[in-house]
């Protein structure tokens, strides 16, 4: 057990090395930023030494050397075009992005969980076919087109919530957060719907799925024999079965919404990790983007390492296949 | 299943592809989707012929006909069915070409992917080991991180072009067609005739291509056409982050990314129609898709 | 709910009568507070509020006291500014020559600055202060736009900031400080100002905060707090201001104009900028990249292909169309009454049959292929603006090509010369001639400093040598004339073709009032109220 657990995180550690050197050099290849940093007006003197300054004078190896002895001392390099630590800016905008994340998670469960039931009871009538016709719907819908199509309606037609941008924030161990500020919500609302809308279709897929498969568990078969209400049969015994399942991928499925906030928050300026990722690679600001999917890489590797090891200690069979090939 | 398909005693009329018609044909919804797909399809093979303008010729188009609305005429006298974009394209004809520009650089993408996923499925089933953990591995790899970011960092790496967006869009893709190739394979391998072939001393390859590969089929085409329409979103998602298809040539998604500047001003066209046929595209893909999956999953049928 | 939403509306719009409060809605975000970090506009008009200089410029870009009460040159290379008694940063401590020498020593210091203000100091040899309210500078050769200069640097507070009381300029590097303040601890708004507002919170991406310097030297600002959000989409910014999210956007975009002047709540205040959009040409290579079918030989160094450009293109179709009446045709690099401006100068007429003429003499009367690469996201409508001329002049007989792409790629394109002709934008931040013509039409040299942004090469020696007699006359009047006359020879030999100027727009609630400015920044201490 131990051994394989040891493998496994040595595996991990491997993964984040072989993916910092193909980031680096990928994001290297991404072009010189100094005709973008540099002051229109800036002459021949000053353009050489703002190369020296940001280091960009170097041999590659070597900026890549540099790069390997500061991540070993958790150090990700500086931005170059804020000039501070690519870490801390990166989590600086980590609230903004996890509370959208959530928010989306939890419209998803609330959405997405009560569909699926329904659709999963009535699978034959015209009512769950249309749920099921839906969720592919939500699986069709460009999330950014969703996106605009919202604030078309909800912002420019009908007025009802602010177009983009985070509103005022309330404080939590000084960090900041939208939820904690009643003001803050409207402009939650479109973009925690646009990231969840493929999420909810999921939901729907595997409330469906698990209440189709529960119907015809005997102790669902037993409870209706009994003369249980129909909302006791589904309330308790149908969801206590489906929910195990949906909120384990739910939870998996955090990494991903992070990871495609990238496109929700440039729709809706919202001042994110996504948003500091696009705006970098707009401006070539390459420590930025190395910093950010060095974090996106070890987050994954982390989650992959985590579900291994639980699926290892559940089921011991995989753990022999592993040692077997 | 129908009586007639249980009933084997009757003639050969019913070979496997039959059967998966008439059950296909069955989901009316279905149908009609892959009826749109086709009449989409050769709308972007013929756009040439069937658009009123060549939105990529500068000659044909002019900046003082641009923004125009749905149904409104320019000075000369054309006519503009949905409006005009920014750059004084027509906004039909736009469509069309974008939609010519999406379906082939993800068909492009998909069927490339399809080659070298299903090489290396059938690379690490047939051959197991090494080879087939090192496989699986990398496969493991790829698909443990999400599709969107590694196409966008390569994208934003290697720079603009259609070319680019393809090879992204492929490698984004592969590792599902080796997964799918090999779990088919894997089960495959150990039927009766595999054995049998193998008893006959039969070459490798010819075992693999005639034999094996043709029964991992059914599955294969389901994840491709789901991830063709997953390669459709993605291009043009990339395209309107800004990291596609060059703006001289645009697909949907950048047509829509264009139109999201005039969004807040009223002008909703220039957005919403790209959108609306990138939306239809897509869905028929998916609904079509899903009825094959339910079509050809034998386990449903039983 | 819609009742509701107007209701809220009308609040929101009936507040600034009586708030103190000042939302503002900027299209580009600066990249640090520390104002001696990054020589760009968005950083510099922030700063400006914070940290004041030696000299302000007006509306129209010429210096203005500040810090310095007054300046004058003592000789051809020496400069006394004297400077304003009474002062106080906001940490309290009083403001002194001491501050002004600690803050020229900094500006070379500052870590990974992408962009550093050096520019600024660099010709400046020696400086010392006579007294504590006194700086005198030298420089090496004679340096007539120091009052201009001075305005890009920051002055803060040397006391703050630890300087040891005996510190002495030096022009390679200032001694006996032991550690020079970090960007990073601008951004926890550690340093203090002298100006009309200070820093109170700062969210990077989202917004930055300043509430009123209530101990301010010169006139009050009309606001107690203002929060300053960046809204890049400059549609979103509109909608912002519809919406009552914000009081105050800059640059709202062209189409959005007859909506916004079209609503009674709201009022717009507009002014020519100093930014000119020109198209500019490859010399150097003589195989121009995008030329085709120009017999071998690169087409741009005749003048009378360029000539030709300059007469297909209606600039005034541009400037209604296009531009939606939002901008001024050009003649030159600068509008007048700029300094170094030619009084009475036209814009270029279009005349398309003395274009075709031109074109056959110049041996192509069948025109040639060119393709002419374009940002699309840096200046007003540029894109756009690119496919008009483009059009204008294929209807002269060139076969023409836009490439358009976004402004990075535009940028390391143009430095690497990839392209045989393109279009951008230029503003001079010293708002007279002598910064344009050095950028684009001065031969590009390391030594003079010359042609920085004149990557396809022209040269013209007899135009290098005015402008540098000019760079070194004291003499106001006379260095103007000698400028205006270069500038000329510039346009008469068509080197760069200059199509716009661009004008800038602010649009804001009713009962605000704002002084357009020509270096289009963006001041809360200029917004004021009805």
């Amino acid at each position: 057990m131990l051994a394989f657990i040891l493998r496994r995180i040595g595996q991990s550690a491997f993964v984040i090395l072989a993916m910092a050197a193909l980031v680096f050099l990928s994001v290297f290849a991404i072009g010189n930023p100094i005709d973008i940093l540099l002051a229109p007006d800036a002459d021949q003197i000053e353009r050489e030494q703002a190369i020296v300054r940001l280091g960009l004078d170097k041999p590659m190896w070597e900026q890549f050397f540099v790069f390997l002895v500061n991540m070993l001392h958790g150090d990700l390099g500086r931005s170059f075009v804020h000039g501070s630590d690519a870490v801390h800016l990166i989590l600086g905008r980590l609230p903004a992005t996890l509370e959208l994340a959530i928010v989306a998670l939890f419209l998803a469960a609330l959405v997405g969980v009560p569909l699926g039931v329904i659709a999963g009871m009535k699978s034959d009538t015209w009512v769950g076919r249309s749920i099921m016709t839906g969720s592919i719907v939500g699986f069709s819908l460009p999330n950014f087109w969703f996106g605009i199509m919202m604030i078309l309606l909800f912002a420019v037609e009908l007025q009802w919530l602010p177009s983009g941008g985070r509103g005022p924030t309330g404080t939590l161990f000084g960090l900041e957060f939208s939820l904690l500020n009643p003001a803050g919500w409207p402009n939650l609302i479109m973009p925690a719907m646009t990231l969840a809308i493929y999420k909810v279709s999921l939901v729907i897929r595997l409330a469906c799925a698990g209440t189709r498969e529960a119907l015809l568990q005997d102790y669902v078969r037993f409870a209706r024999a009994k003369g249980l209400s129909r909302t006791r049969i589904i309330g308790v015994h149908v969801l206590k079965n489906i929910l195990i399942p949906i909120v384990t991928v739910l939870g998996l499925e955090l990494g991903s919404m992070i990871a495609f906030a990238v496109v929700t928050e440039t729709v809706f300026a919202w001042p994110g990790m996504g948003k500091l990722l696009i705006d970098s690679i707009a401006r070539l600001d390459r420590p930025v983007i190395v910093a950010y999917l060095m974090i996106v890489v070890a987050m994954f590797a982390m989650i992959n390492l985590i579900v291994d090891i639980l699926y290892s200690v559940l089921d011991p069979r995989v753990r022999i296949t592993e040692t077997a090939g | 299943m129908t009586d007639a398909a249980l009933v084997t005693t009757l003639p050969p009329v019913e070979t496997p592809f039959r059967i998966f018609v008439s059950d296909f044909v069955r989901n009316k919804i279905a149908v009609s989707a892959l009826a749109i797909i086709v009449v989409l399809a050769l709308l972007a093979i013929f756009a040439p012929w069937v658009t009123p303008q060549n939105p990529y010729d500068l000659t044909q188009i002019s900046i003082f006909d641009n923004m125009l609305k749905p149904g409104e005429k320019s000075m000369d006298g054309k006519f503009f069915l949905l409006g005009s974009d920014e750059q004084g394209r027509d906004m039909l004809s736009a469509m069309i070409y974008g939609l010519r520009m999406s379906l082939f650089v993800s068909a492009t993408a998909t069927a490339i992917a399809l080659l070298v996923g299903v090489s290396m499925g059938v690379t690490a089933a047939y051959f197991g080991g090494r080879v087939d953990t090192a496989i699986m591995r990398l496969v493991d790899l790829q698909l443990s991180f999400p599709a969107i970011l590694i196409a966008l960092i390569l994208l934003a790496a290697l720079g603009k072009g259609i070319d680019k967006v393809i090879l992204a869009l492929m490698l984004v893709q592969w590792a599902y067609y080796a997964r799918t190739v090999r779990g088919n394979a894997l089960v495959e391998r150990r039927r009766e005739y595999i054995e049998a072939a193998q008893c006959l001393a039969l070459p490798r390859y010819i075992i693999i291509f005639k034999h094996l590969l043709p029964n991992c089929l059914p599955p294969l085409i389901v994840v491709a056409t789901v991830q063709v329409a997953h390669a459709i979103s993605l291009e043009a998602t990339l395209s309107f982050l800004g990291v596609g298809v060059p703006i001289t040539e645009p697909s949907l998604g950048l047509l829509i990314s264009n139109g999201y500047k005039y969004i807040l001003s009223g002008k909703y066209w220039v957005s919403v129609f790209p959108g609306l046929m990138l939306l239809l595209t897509i869905l028929s893909i998916n609904l079509v898709g899903d009825h094959l999956r339910d079509v050809l999953n034998p386990r449903l049928k039983a | 709910m819609a009742t509701i939403a107007a209701a809220a509306a009308g609040l929101a719009l009936a507040i600034p009568a009586q708030a103190q409060e000042l939302r503002v809605g900027l299209s580009a975000e600066a990249s640090a507070l520390d104002p001696h970090y990054h020589n760009l506009t968005p950083n510099i008009q922030l700063a400006t509020q914070v940290f004041e200089r030696l000299t302000d410029q007006d509306a129209n870009q010429a210096p203005q006291p500040m810090l310095a009460e007054s300046w004058k040159a003592l000789d051809d290379k020496t400069w006394e500014f004297k400077l304003r008694n009474g002062v106080k940063f906001t940490d309290g401590s009083d403001f002194t020559a001491q501050d002004v020498i600690y803050s020229f020593c900094r500006v070379p210091k500052v870590e990974n600055s992408p962009s550093s203000f050096v520019v600024a100091t660099r010709p400046v040899d020696t400086m010392t202060a006579p007294d504590p309210f006194t700086i005198r500078m030298t420089t090496a050769s004679a340096y007539p736009l120091m009052p201009q200069t001075v305005f890009s640097v920051a002055i803060m507070s040397a006391k703050q900031a630890g300087a040891p009381a005996d510190l002495k300029f030096n022009k390679d590097g200032c001694e006996g400080v032991a550690a020079w303040p970090k960007t990073d601890d601008f951004n926890k708004l550690k340093f203090a100002g002298t100006g009309p507002y200070k820093y109170t919170q700062y969210l990077p991406g989202d917004r930055v905060v300043m509430e009123r310097n209530d101990s301010y030297w010169g006139k009050k600002p009309a606001w107690q707090k203002v929060t300053m959000r960046p809204i890049t989409q400059s549609a979103a910014r509109v909608a912002a201001l519809l919406a009552g999210d914000v009081d105050f956007i800059e640059n709202p975009p062209i189409q959005d104009l007859p909506r916004i002047k079209g609503n009674a709540n709201l009022d717009l205040v507009q002014g020519l900028s100093n930014r000119v959009i020109y198209l500019h040409f490859n010399y150097l290579d003589d195989a121009p990249p995008g030329v085709s079918d120009s017999g071998g030989k690169n087409p741009f160094r005749d003048k009378r292909v360029r000539e030709a450009i300059s007469l297909s293109i209606d600039r005034d179709a541009i400037v209604s169309r296009i531009m939606g009446g939002v901008a001024v045709a050009a003649a030159e690099f600068l509008p007048n009454p700029l300094a170094g401006t030619n009084p009475g100068i036209q814009p270029q007429k279009p005349d398309v049959d003395k274009a075709k003429k031109l074109l056959a003499e110049a041996g192509y009367p069948n025109g040639f292929g060119l393709t002419i690469g374009t940002p699309n996201d840096r200046y007003i409508n540029d894109a756009q603006v690119t496919q008009a001329a483009a059009q204008m002049m294929a209807r002269a007989g060139f076969k023409v090509q836009v490439d358009a792409m976004t402004q990075t790629t535009f940028f390391a394109k143009r430095t690497k010369r990839e392209f045989g002709i393109w279009l951008a934008g230029w503003s001079a931040d010293t708002g007279e001639m002598s910064n344009s013509l050095r950028a684009l039409a001065g031969t590009p040299d390391a030594k003079t400093g010359f042609g920085t942004t004149n990557p396809g090469g022209y040269s013209n020696k007899a135009m290098d040598e005015l402008l540098t007699k000019a760079l070194t006359t004291v003499d106001d009047t006379q260095r103007n004339a000698m400028l205006a006359q270069a500038s000329r020879m510039t346009m008469d030999d068509f080197a760069v073709i200059p199509l716009h100027f661009e004008v800038t727009v602010w649009a804001f609630k009713k009962g605000l009032t704002y002084e357009a400015q020509v270096n289009q920044y963006t001041r809360a201490d200029a917004i004021g109220r009805k």
